[in-house]
């Protein structure tokens, strides 16, 4: 009935109305105008950015700053070190997240006491003392706990019950210091974040599964996980955003092998100071950008069954079902 | 001859000092439709969930198949089973859920096949035929490839009902299948389950449908805190309830 009413009266005219008027806008878009200007001017015509030294050659014969070998290197190690410190961060920090929430009292207590030390520490702190640690142990090695105060309880004296060893400023210096300090501290933050990430999925999602006769571990790795990873993976892009910058601390371990202070060492030989916390910037700026395209398709690839025409959907029928249970009907009848 | 799937013995349960379930009994014959009333709180949903062991009961025993659900009776001590055990007795119980719980990163196919290709093992062809065919039969041959969220509730209910089906149970468990549903949908999902019990399947169904129970159901029992207060024949307990409680109830429903 309605739709031949509809039909039969004439379609009113479109609506043809002056926009409201937004002057502060344009404004706003007058001073950013005029501001970048100035900011395009200072980089162009300031020649003590000496671009020719960032880019071109810093020394007679040799590349830029930016492309000379030491820095190459270090940015190298500043990858390196970014991804050894990030899978640690990440294997051990969804191990504390599962112990954590485990209904066993010693382990959720080992996971908080875990998060709450590696969170109180500051980073810079942590790598300092991971590069004395070998003052605390002359060897580190494989063998039986409390090896030496057993070998005297049944009189030897010799005996350490240790199968292999080795010393410990060669084990704990260095690389191996500063990637231990930075995992071990991003672990207890990717903890919080898995953490999050599983709580937030429904128990429902569980509980079907389980009735399934799947294990937990099954859940865990099919069900629960792969769902979590929609949340986990923004704040985890962030932090391995900030761990290729928080690499630079560990020139305090001391490591050489990195980007920051590789350019430091440019500047202490050449006196220039600006050109090479420039050129630092601009290798940041670059592996950044490189990160943040590589997490737009990791999102992408855990949003499978959540699309952005879908989400929206989903989100209006979980609001349906919250008031009242009324579920849209979809796709059937179009 | 009917043996007997499932049975209750004295069930109780509680939930730290909230006693839920205060002694229930229950027989359901092979390929008997045992249909659960009651209004909320009333435990039902809880005993079902007790079923397949998703609840740990406090006192009693159930059966499922003859198999003491949960635990393992030796030389007069009950020992609780395994993760792996339990998980086993699972996987002959179907379970389908209010608000269905389909998995939503899947598509429908791989919803259905997940579990036997996990948990069963089985070749992964087979699964896909027998999948397929689940899916045909519940009416959603046309939408294997499509993710939980394009489909409607009732669409989603009838994956779900397939999805326990495809581990080819010996016993159907539903919690208020329907409850969830837009009430035009809810007739595309009961009907389903009505060609289930056609079939033979075992189902014990926990529901707010009275058609339903009277039209299905072979048996039908109406808890209300924590227990059985009326059981026997659909008809005679709907048409004809003996319990003051019982009449207030459906008065209400009906």
């Amino acid at each position: 009935m309605s739709d031949n009413t509809t039909t039969e009266r004439a379609r009113p005219e479109a609506i043809k109305a002056v926009p409201v008027r937004h002057p502060g806008r344009w404004v706003a878009l007058g001073v950013i105008a005029i501001l970048t200007a100035m900011f395009v001017h200072l980089l162009v015509t300031n020649d003590r950015f000496r671009w020719s030294f960032i880019f071109l050659e810093y020394q007679d014969g040799k590349r830029g700053v930016m492309f000379t070998e030491p820095v190459l290197e270090g940015l190298r190690g500043t990858i390196l070190l970014t991804v050894s410190s990030m899978a640690i961060g990440i294997g051990l920090g969804i191990v504390i997240a599962i112990m954590r929430l485990s209904s066993n009292r010693i382990l959720s207590s080992v996971a908080f006491v875990y998060t709450w030390f590696f969170r109180a520490v500051p980073r810079l702190v942590l790598a300092v003392l991971f590069g004395n640690l070998n003052i605390l142990w002359e060897r580190i090695g494989f063998g039986l706990p409390f090896g030496t105060q057993i070998g005297k309880l049944f009189g030897l004296d010799g005996f350490d019950g240790q199968f292999y060893s080795i010393k410990a400023s060669d084990l704990i210096a260095g690389f191996v210091a500063g990637m231990l300090a930075l995992g071990l501290s991003e672990a207890a933050y990717m903890a919080e974040i898995v953490r999050a990430g599983i709580q937030s999925i429904d128990p429902g999602q569980a509980e079907a599964a389980v009735a399934l006769g799947m294990s937990r571990g099954q859940v865990l790795r099919r069900i629960v996980l792969p769902q979590a990873m929609r949340v986990i993976v923004p704040p985890t892009g962030n932090e391995i955003i900030a761990m290729v910058k928080d690499t630079s601390l560990v020139a305090f371990v001391p490591v050489t092998f990195e980007l920051w202070f590789q350019l430091q060492q440019v500047s202490a030989r050449t006196f220039v100071v600006l050109p090479v916390i420039v050129a630092a910037l601009i290798w940041y700026l670059i592996l950044c950008t490189v990160l943040m395209v590589a997490q737009y398709f990791v999102e992408r690839h855990f949003s499978k069954g959540y699309g952005a025409a879908d989400k929206a959907r989903q989100r209006l029928r979980d609001i349906q079902v919250e008031q009242g249970g009324r579920i849209t009907r979809t796709g059937e009848g179009t | 001859m009917t043996t007997e799937m499932v049975r209750a013995d004295n069930v109780h349960k509680s939930f730290g000092s909230l006693e839920v379930l205060k002694g229930i009994d229950l027989v359901v014959g092979s390929g008997q439709v045992c249909c659960v009333l009651g209004p909320s709180g009333s435990g039902k949903s809880t005993f079902l969930r007790c079923i397949n062991h998703l609840e740990k009961i406090n006192a009693g025993r159930i059966f499922v198949d003859g198999d003491l659900v949960g635990y393992r009776e030796r030389g007069g001590k009950l020992h609780e089973l395994g993760e792996r055990d339990v998980a086993k007795q699972r996987q002959s119980i179907g379970m389908v859920f209010q608000r269905f719980n389909l998995f939503p990163h899947m598509t429908v196919l791989d919803n259905v096949m997940e579990a036997p290709c996990r948990v069963k093992r089985e070749p992964k062809a087979e699964v896909r035929d027998r999948a397929l065919a689940m899916l045909e039969r519940v009416g959603l041959g046309a939408k294997v490839g499509n993710y939980p969220g394009q489909l409607s509730g009732g669409q989603q209910q009838r994956v779900a009902i397939a999805r326990a089906l495809a581990m080819r149970p010996k016993l159907m468990l539903f919690d208020e299948p329907t409850s969830a549903l837009d009430p035009e949908l809810v007739g595309e999902v009961l009907d389903v389950m009505k060609g289930l019990a056609q079939d033979g399947m075992t189902m014990v169904v926990v529901t707010h449908e009275i058609g339903f129970a009277r039209e299905v159901g072979d048996n039908l029992i109406f808890m209300d805190g924590g227990v059985v207060v009326e059981q026997g024949a659909p008809r005679d307990v709907i048409g004809n309830p003996q319990h003051e409680r019982t009449r207030a109830f459906l008065s209400k429903v009906l």
